[in-house]
């Protein structure tokens, strides 16, 4: 059933491939209907399942085909609390990335095919068990979003798209490069075999050297500072949807990559270098705040709140692996699980930010906060649109962001309270950042691009203002394509911001397992 | 019974929501909607203090979504819903521009108000209070093409959230010292997790309560409509950073130190806004100072563990405030303008307002018998150190020569060259207005031993005011309004600072926001100036050391791209002794599919990706180390 989830938009973007007839709008219309039944399926398959504990047992809809007997790696694929909510995200975010791009005009059959294409390798990294299966779907996540940026990109696009595969590919490369040092201690890439019995326990130099490979190259794919400078060109030249899916979606396999890898697998080692991520968490949310407030391009400052989003994450994951006196593991698990929970929050929030984003694009053709002002007059949908995704994305209350974070933040102050006191203030300056942006953008006398999108009066004939090229506010502000792809995303996350338990209920199990294994 | 406390939060949340969403089709029936949402919710207010329900749901581990009503809540919550309602039916004839957003975040802010006061742990709470700092900022920056307006929302949403902060670390010390998020349980915290948790709840409740150094964002709010001001910036949400800290007084207590330190923030707050009152020109900056003076009595009763007193004090302020702000909303409308110097006449002007001002004016005074000459002095006898005792008679002193200021000065005739028109008000303005003079007059009742008695033995024993007291407390304000009638714009000379807030913003942007603005800047230029080109450097170095190496190591590759893939799988074979059949197929299709597809994107780097197999020769050979290393 899994494998069907899975493979399933790889057919039919073979299909689409296959079939050049197929008109540009059919084919959009196809990856419109896969993602569905894959969200639909998905569900489904959530409300069936029977999950344990997760992480070392009780996983679900588990597969387990030998593919290279002689290394002991197989075609192992199963979900539990950890994975279970990506895939469900993964598919989310995909669908409405899927309706936003339903009007794309450029090559939309190739365009469809890739996105497909990707939701098969974004699937396949959550669900797979197996290392090796882990990395090949990771890699041709990486390829696949290249094409999409060097593609349909924005005027700068090959660079960007060559730099994040790059970067992101030499970044894979370090993390097999570990897999291959778990192997050799262990003699499987079995991802719940190697959970069981952790390699590398009483060679504590080679497990922190294995985890320092791993590190590296999920720290690229989260990213984190100093590892983040691709990502905001990567942004800035993709488009909108590309944007979504690379934020919302690859983005998470690095974090995953720490909770379901490097967690379970090194435990001492994590141990060991608890304090490390710690670090990196609180430099991330401060440094990524902090240059996100600097930016006058939009899109550049979302990109940039990523940094600072994974930061949290990281923070979280990293306080569950600091041991203090007390007995604090009840804290450390509510750590862990907000780190899980901030994950799906932000797959949610900033894909819908990134889709109005590029809504702006469409209409103004520039990412320039200082062109614009006064854009709530002639885009009044818009703006409540994406004040509704700055509110949730700094935290407010009702939204995902706020309970991720809140969980982070009270579960991490019991083992590093500098840290987390540090980390806190991130919430304050992304808040000001996002009130400046909204600001700039949509409050205030009408901006140079504002005038033009909303069209103004301009030629005075015979004392009277005469509007010249206005245009019915309906044609300009957020039309019902757009609003189908961003509001269920907002929607998402204020339902499951107001109501978390059945979210919580997947997470904190497996949530706890980990935690365990660290302890 | 929780169905009446869902009931309670849920219909202003959901008529709310449903105002902005459906948005300006129903800018006609939004007031209509706003003020029979405002009514239930003071019919179910009213129950829910009679019958004190509770709710719960699960939320997050260790916090349910938990609500309930206590004695406090029960005085409390009846109080702010009668106010809202108050302000609701005002405004439905008052507010006439940008209706739905007001009406809608007026009601979602009610529901936060709500939960605010009647939750039972830290997750419920922080969840209501940073949504009543989002409501506040949407409702000062209704005007959304001002500039100034938008502003000013967005300092008093990043000031209050600055002390917010501090609820986050009280939740964390919570967990930490408790296991769980319950209010009731943090007396009883482990060690040093006390003293966090309190810290950090101080912290939030002074910031929301504009208590000092947090006070000058609520000069910015100002910014919001009056009627605005007359709920969220006296009656409401200032109000509840007062509430939090009557709410978790045990813990103050508790702690030792925090009682002291917030009763002397309160007293300090109240002597220094009083100034700052005394010092405004502006009627509603006027008002705003006095709220967080006024405020800072309640403050001060907190830290002193006189809980029944504060809270009196707040209930009855709440009337108070609201009415002020609402009549100097009126005039603002009729007049155009707040300042008090021009404001001459305008009592006589418009009979109904101006009599409310005037029973308005001399409450906040502190005239006998009105209600917070009762409940200031309820709270100045439970102060048990003479410090706090003096300053917090001061500042009732200066309260009365604030407002004598404002009376006296609309009391003066108009100029002579504009003559006032006579302003009548609509019926339900009016109304709104002498409801809310009637409870300003009134509630001093609440200090009678009828009802001050069981507040007290529910809330904990204080000391009442004895005659002598309550005699002095009149005598100093009959006599500071006497002064303020004789020089009605400035009894004495104020120091210009008083003027300005104490400067506290400028010293906020000095210390804060600037460096953190300039810090910004730097980390940016940094990013794209020094990091960014430095991974590039790194990247076009490694390319060339591994290129250069997998070159001059012909035994192994020869050339271009094909054989250094066979290349790096060979190494790869020989040394690690595994087939990595697998990855090599799932490349080579790779390189073909991305060869074709690359073609069909007529993109130019085709010629490049070769450089990616040179950085792959490069890790294998880290690889090696490693696995060597490992073994």
């Amino acid at each position: 059933m899994l494998s069907v989830v899975v493979f399933l938009p790889l057919l039919a973007a073979l299909v689409l491939l296959a079939v050049p007839v197929l008109p540009g709008r059919a084919a959009l219309a196809v990856w419109v209907t896969v993602a569905a039944v894959e969200l639909a399926l998905l569900t489904g398959m959530w409300l069936a399942a029977d999950l344990g504990a997760g992480v070392t047992d009780g996983l679900d809809y588990e597969q387990r085909v030998p593919w290279i007997p002689g290394v002991g790696s197989s075609y192992h694929v199963g979900v539990d609390g950890l994975s279970l909510p990506l895939l469900l995200m993964t598919a989310g975010v995909f669908l409405a990335a899927g309706i936003y791009s339903l009007a794309e005009d450029k090559r939309p059959r190739e365009y469809s095919a890739l996105f497909l294409f990707l939701l098969s390798m974004s699937l396949g990294v959550f669900a797979s068990l197996d290392l090796l299966v882990f990395f090949v779907f990771f890699d041709l996540s990486i390829v696949g979003m290249y094409f999409v940026i060097a593609g349909w990109g924005h005027a700068g696009a090959a660079r960007a798209a060559l730099q994040f595969f790059l970067y992101t590919f030499l970044g894979s490369l370090a993390m097999l490069v570990a897999f291959l040092g778990l192997y050799v201690a262990a003699g499987t890439f079995d991802m719940v075999e190697l959970a069981r019995n952790p390699p590398l326990e009483s060679k504590p130099v080679a497990a922190g050297f294995v985890l320092l490979a791993l590190s590296i190259g999920l720290a690229v794919k989260t990213p984190t500072v100093p590892f983040h400078t691709w990502l905001p060109p990567a942004h800035t030249d993709a488009p909108a949807a590309g944007s979504a899916v690379l934020a919302a979606v690859l983005l998470k396999m690095g974090t995953y990559g720490f909770v379901r890898i490097a967690m379970p697998i090194l435990p001492e080692a994590w141990r060991r270098y608890a304090l490390v991520f710690v670090v990196v968490g609180v430099v991330s949310i401060l440094y990524g705040a902090l240059v996100a407030l600097a930016q006058d391009d939009l899109k550049r400052m979302i990109a940039y709140t990523s940094v600072n989003h994974m930061g949290y994450v990281l923070l979280g994951l990293g306080a569950a692996g600091v041991l203090s006196g007390g007995d604090a593991e009840q804290a450390r698990a509510v750590a862990v699980t907000g780190a899980m929970m901030q994950m799906v929050s932000h797959g949610l929030i900033t894909a819908a930010l990134f889709l109005l984003a590029g809504v702006l694009y469409e209409r103004g053709h520039s990412y320039d906060m200082r062109r614009y002002g006064g854009l709530a007059g002639p885009m009044p949908r818009f703006a409540a649109l994406f004040a509704v995704g700055a509110f949730a994305s700094l935290g407010i209350p009702g939204f995902t962001g706020f309970l991720a974070e809140f969980q982070i933040f009270a579960g991490s102050l019991a083992t590093v309270p500098v840290a987390a006191a540090l980390g806190i203030v991130g919430i304050l300056l992304t808040a000001a950042l996002f009130l400046a942006a909204l600001q700039r953008v949509f409050a205030g006398p009408a901006g140079e691009l504002t005038e033009r999108i909303g069209g103004v009066p301009t030629v005075r004939a015979g004392g009277k203002a005469v509007k010249t090229g206005l245009r019915p506010k309906l044609r300009v502000d957020v039309n019902p394509r757009e609003l189908a792809a961003v509001a269920p995303l907002l929607l998402l996350a204020l339902v499951l911001g107001l109501v978390p338990r059945p979210l919580l209920d997947l997470i904190e199990p497996a949530a706890r397992t980990v935690t365990e294994l660290v302890s | 019974m929780s169905a009446l406390l869902v009931a309670l939060a849920a219909a202003p949340a959901v008529a709310g929501t449903a105002l902005l969403v459906v948005g300006r089709r129903v800018e006609r029936s939004a007031a209509a909607v706003g003020v029979g949402t405002g009514s239930v919710v003071l019919i179910l207010a009213v129950a829910a203090a009679l019958l004190r329900p509770s709710a719960r749901a699960p939320f997050v581990a260790g916090g349910d979504l938990a609500l309930s009503v206590d004695a406090l809540a029960a005085v409390v919550l009846p109080a702010v819903a009668a106010v809202a309602l108050a302000v609701l039916v005002f405004s439905a004839t008052g507010v006439r521009q940008h209706r739905v957003r007001f009406f809608g975040f007026l009601l979602l802010f009610e529901a936060a108000v709500v939960v605010t006061v009647t939750a039972t742990n830290l997750v419920t709470l922080l969840l209501a209070w940073e949504l009543m700092g989002a409501t506040s900022y949407a409702l000062i920056g209704l005007s959304w093409r001002e500039p100034a307006r938008v502003d000013g929302g967005r300092t008093a949403f990043l000031v209050t959230r600055a002390a917010d902060l501090g609820l986050y670390v009280a939740a964390g010390a919570a967990l930490a010292g408790t296991g769980s998020f319950e209010l009731a349980g943090l007396p009883m915290a482990d060690g040093v997790w006390l003293d966090v948790a309190a810290a950090g709840l101080v912290v939030a409740a002074l910031g929301k309560a504009a208590q000092l150094p947090f006070s000058f964002w609520l000069s910015r709010a100002m910014e919001g409509p009056s009627p605005v001001s007359a709920l969220l910036h006296s009656a409401a949400m200032v109000a509840m950073g007062g509430y939090l800290l009557l709410r978790v007084e045990p813990l103050l207590a508790a702690s030792g130190w925090a009682g002291p330190v917030v009763a002397w923030a309160g007293a300090l707050t109240a002597v220094a806004m009083g100034l700052v009152a005394l010092a405004q020109t502006d009627l509603k900056q006027l008002l705003a100072a006095s709220t967080a003076a006024q405020l800072g009595f309640v403050v001060l009763a907190a830290g002193s563990g006189a809980v029944a007193a504060g809270t009196m004090h707040l209930v009855a302020h709440a009337a108070v405030k609201s009415l002020l702000f609402l009549v100097a909303g009126a005039w603002l409308t009729a007049y155009g303008t707040k300042d008090l110097r021009e404001l001459g006449g305008a009592l006589r002007a418009t009979p109904v307002a101006g009599w409310c001002f005037v029973v308005g004016t001399l409450a906040l005074a502190g005239l006998p018998p009105l209600s917070l000459w009762v409940t200031k002095d309820e709270v100045l006898a439970g102060v048990d150190s003479t410090g706090l005792a003096a300053a917090g008679l001061l500042g009732a002193a200066l309260s009365a020569l604030y407002a004598g200021k404002a009376l006296f000065l609309v009391l003066r005739p108009a100029p002579t060259a504009a003559q006032r028109p006579v302003l009548r008000l609509p019926l339900p303005e009016r109304g709104a207005l002498v409801v809310l003079a009637v409870g300003a007059a009134g509630l001093g009742a609440l200090g009678l031993p009828a009802v001050a008695e069981p507040l007290r033995s529910a809330l904990g024993e204080a000391p009442s005011p004895g005659p002598v007291e309550l005699a002095v407390s009149g005598l100093v304000a009959a006599g500071s309004l006497a002064l303020a009638r004789r020089r009605p714009l400035a009894p004495f000379p104020v120091p210009q600072i008083a003027q300005r807030w104490l400067d506290l913003e400028a010293l906020v942007a000095l210390l804060v926001v600037r460096p953190v603005g300039r810090l910004a800047t730097l980390l940016a230029r940094f990013d794209d100036g020094v990091l960014d080109p430095a991974v590039r450097g790194l990247a076009r170095g490694v390319v060339r050391t591994a290129t250069g190496l997998a070159r001059a190591d012909s035994g192994v590759v020869d050339s271009g791209v094909r054989t250094t893939t066979v290349g790096t799988v060979i190494l790869a074979r020989r040394t690690a002794r595994f087939d990595l059949g697998g990855i090599d197929g799932a490349v080579r299709a790779v390189t073909a599919g991305s060869r074709s597809l690359g073609r069909f994107a007529r993109r130019p780097q085709t010629g490049q990706l070769h450089t990616y197999y040179a950085q792959a020769a490069a890790l294998l050979a880290g690889a090696v180390l490693l696995l060597l290393l490992v073994r």
